[in-house]
């Protein structure tokens, strides 16, 4: 038994060391720079807390984190309520299931850059013109150009491609859900409305849960999406914080400083994780 | 009773059907913008939504050309293969012994915590460093790529197959042991075939992430080897060259997402599958 230990010791060798060295060791250095005035290149000298302190100072920062945060909420419950109603929609009792679940699916696997793309054009020439035809003066302009409105399009693109996703998630939760369950319900009266929140809903929390910390966390992180749509313009209106730390970190001399946002912006997303897995674990019911 | 039913069905399937628009739209669009000639672009609505007026393959040949097509669709599928490989044999390993023993050493107990907590980690956060770290080893190249996946799936990895480990009697090892088998024999003979579904759901997450990554490449190629360049970020490279001519910029998006249309065409259920498995398990 000792020896056995020994053995699957060394089967986990490489793993911890390619972690350590391409991790663990990033992480560590990631946290000196952020105490330093590092400019990526050159020499550099220690400056104490200074860049935290700036930081908060930052207009350009905080309007990061404002947009990011904006971003990741209305897009989570915007993708969470049409995913939901697109589940129901698909698992109940309709024609050629599963060539609409195949075909609801498929944005999901194109890469978001390229979808920013596509989309990038459909906003500055189709939807203008369209606008024009119906006679919508604030459609006849791209959203995209406009500082106040582009964020929305960076949403609907985000959506798009995570709503595939996210509908896929609930309708594995609903098939948990057993037929017995309805029959039950009906006979106490469940229909309609009051089936879906009184029933469906609460046995199918855990994967609201799964889905409301997953959109979160992946939209906060949200970059390729936003390089190809609006590359954080107009008038850095839609930078988000990857995309600040990529742009100021590497070819803007703040390499110190944005690590420094970089150690902040993690510490919101593990205060974000953790609480809502605890918020949210409270209310499912277990069947 | 029954024809009220049926009724019901039609209208949601027809309410589906109509919904669809919103998912082929940008699609459609992609594959006429690609095939129309710049003179074929007019402005108005009409002319914009229409179909070419002779379908033209000469966008994809300039696309090809501009991007070295062949090449970026190379290196995208040597890193998508190398990660995948990588990342099934390596994370499975470790997850393998991680799962046996943390009940009962602290030593696995600790290095499964640390590998899950990687989890919390945004790959911003480690960008900075990272690239200097690597243009430094030598790694910024197709080779450093793949290294790079296999550590950054290892938290999310750990969980699925220690998870599935599970479900995996000792009992089977415990017989392969008194038939007189080593430690690698058993995982390598008894225990890693076993955890074949779990490899295919670990390899069609890996290998839709990998294919459609932009940010990795991005930054740690940023510096050295341009000949990497992968497919994905091919289209961000090259950008400024394909200016305003949108129909060779919609050729190379059509052919850069061709691959894994294919592939989702052909592999659709296991994508489906695999993609819900990795969630929710």
């Amino acid at each position: 038994m000792k020896k056995q230990k020994r053995i699957h010791i060394l089967f986990t060798l490489p793993m911890v060391a390619l972690f350590f060295t391409f991790h663990t060791f990033p992480l560590i250095r990631g946290l000196m720079y952020s105490v330093t005035n590092f400019k990526g290149f050159g020499s550099y000298d220690f400056v104490g807390l200074s860049n935290y302190i700036e930081l908060f100072k930052d207009e350009r920062v905080l309007n990061s984190y404002v947009f990011t945060f904006k971003f990741a909420i209305v897009c989570t419950i915007v993708v969470n309520i049409l995913s939901m109603c697109l589940a129901l929609l698909l698992n109940s009792k309709i024609k050629a299931k599963g060539f609409f679940r195949g075909m609801y699916f498929l944005p999901n696997i194109l890469g978001g850059l390229i979808v920013g793309y596509i989309f990038n054009y459909i906003f500055t020439f189709i939807v203008p013109e369209f606008g024009k035809m119906v006679g919508n003066e604030t459609l006849s302009v791209s959203i995209l150009g406009n500082t106040s409105l582009a964020w929305i399009g960076v949403v609907i693109v985000v959506a798009w491609q995570s709503i595939a996703f996210n509908t896929i998630i609930y309708i594995s939760g609903l098939q948990t859900v057993p037929e017995d369950v309805y029959e039950a319900g009906a006979i106490d009266g469940a229909t309609g409305w009051k089936r879906f929140w009184k029933l469906t809903f609460p046995l199918i929390a855990p994967f609201f849960t799964i889905n409301m910390v997953l959109c979160m966390r992946n939209f906060l992180m949200v970059f390729d999406q936003i390089m190809s749509l609006t590359n954080g313009g107009p008038a850095q209106s839609t930078e988000s914080i990857s995309m600040l730390i990529y742009k100021a970190g590497m070819t803007a001399d703040q390499f110190g400083y944005q690590s420094a946002n970089s150690v902040i912006y993690f510490v919101v997303i593990v205060l974000i994780s953790l609480f809502q897995m605890k918020v949210l674990n409270k209310r499912e019911v277990q069947l | 009773m029954r024809t009220k039913k049926e009724k019901k069905n039609i209208w949601m399937t027809l309410l589906l059907a109509v919904g669809l628009v919103t998912i082929l739209f940008p699609l459609y669009m992609t594959i006429v913008i690609a095939f129309k000639n710049p003179s074929d672009m007019t402005t108005n609505i009409a002319g914009l939504l229409s179909l070419p007026k002779e379908w033209s393959f000469h966008n994809f040949i300039e696309a090809i050309e501009t991007t070295n097509f062949f090449h970026t669709l190379w290196n995208s599928f040597v890193i998508t293969a190398g990660a995948v490989i990588g990342v099934i044999f390596l994370n499975s390993i470790a997850a393998y012994a991680i799962g046996r023993n943390m009940a009962k050493s602290k030593y696995f107990k600790g290095i499964y915590l640390y590998f899950i907590c990687g989890m919390f980690v945004p790959f911003s956060m480690l960008m900075l460093p990272l690239v200097k770290e690597v243009s430094i080893m030598g790694l910024d190249n197709r080779f450093g790529l793949i290294l790079l996946y296999i550590v950054f799936n290892m938290p999310i990895n750990t969980l699925l197959y220690t998870g599935y480990l599970k479900n995996i009697p000792i009992a089977l090892e415990e017989a392969a042991y008194v038939d007189g088998a080593n430690h690698w024999t058993v995982f390598w003979k008894v225990i890693f075939p076993m955890m074949k579904p779990m490899h295919a759901t670990v390899a069609i997450m890996t290998a839709l992430s990998t294919w459609n990554d932009v940010m990795m490449p991005l930054v740690i190629l940023s510096g050295g080897d341009e000949s990497s360049t992968t497919l994905p970020l091919a289209q961000l490279l090259f950008q400024s060259t394909f200016g305003t001519n949108y129909n060779v910029a919609f050729a190379s998006y059509l052919l850069a997402l061709l691959p894994i249309l294919i592939f989702y065409l052909f592999a659709q259920k296991a994508i489906i599958n695999g993609v819900t498995n990795g969630a929710v398990k």
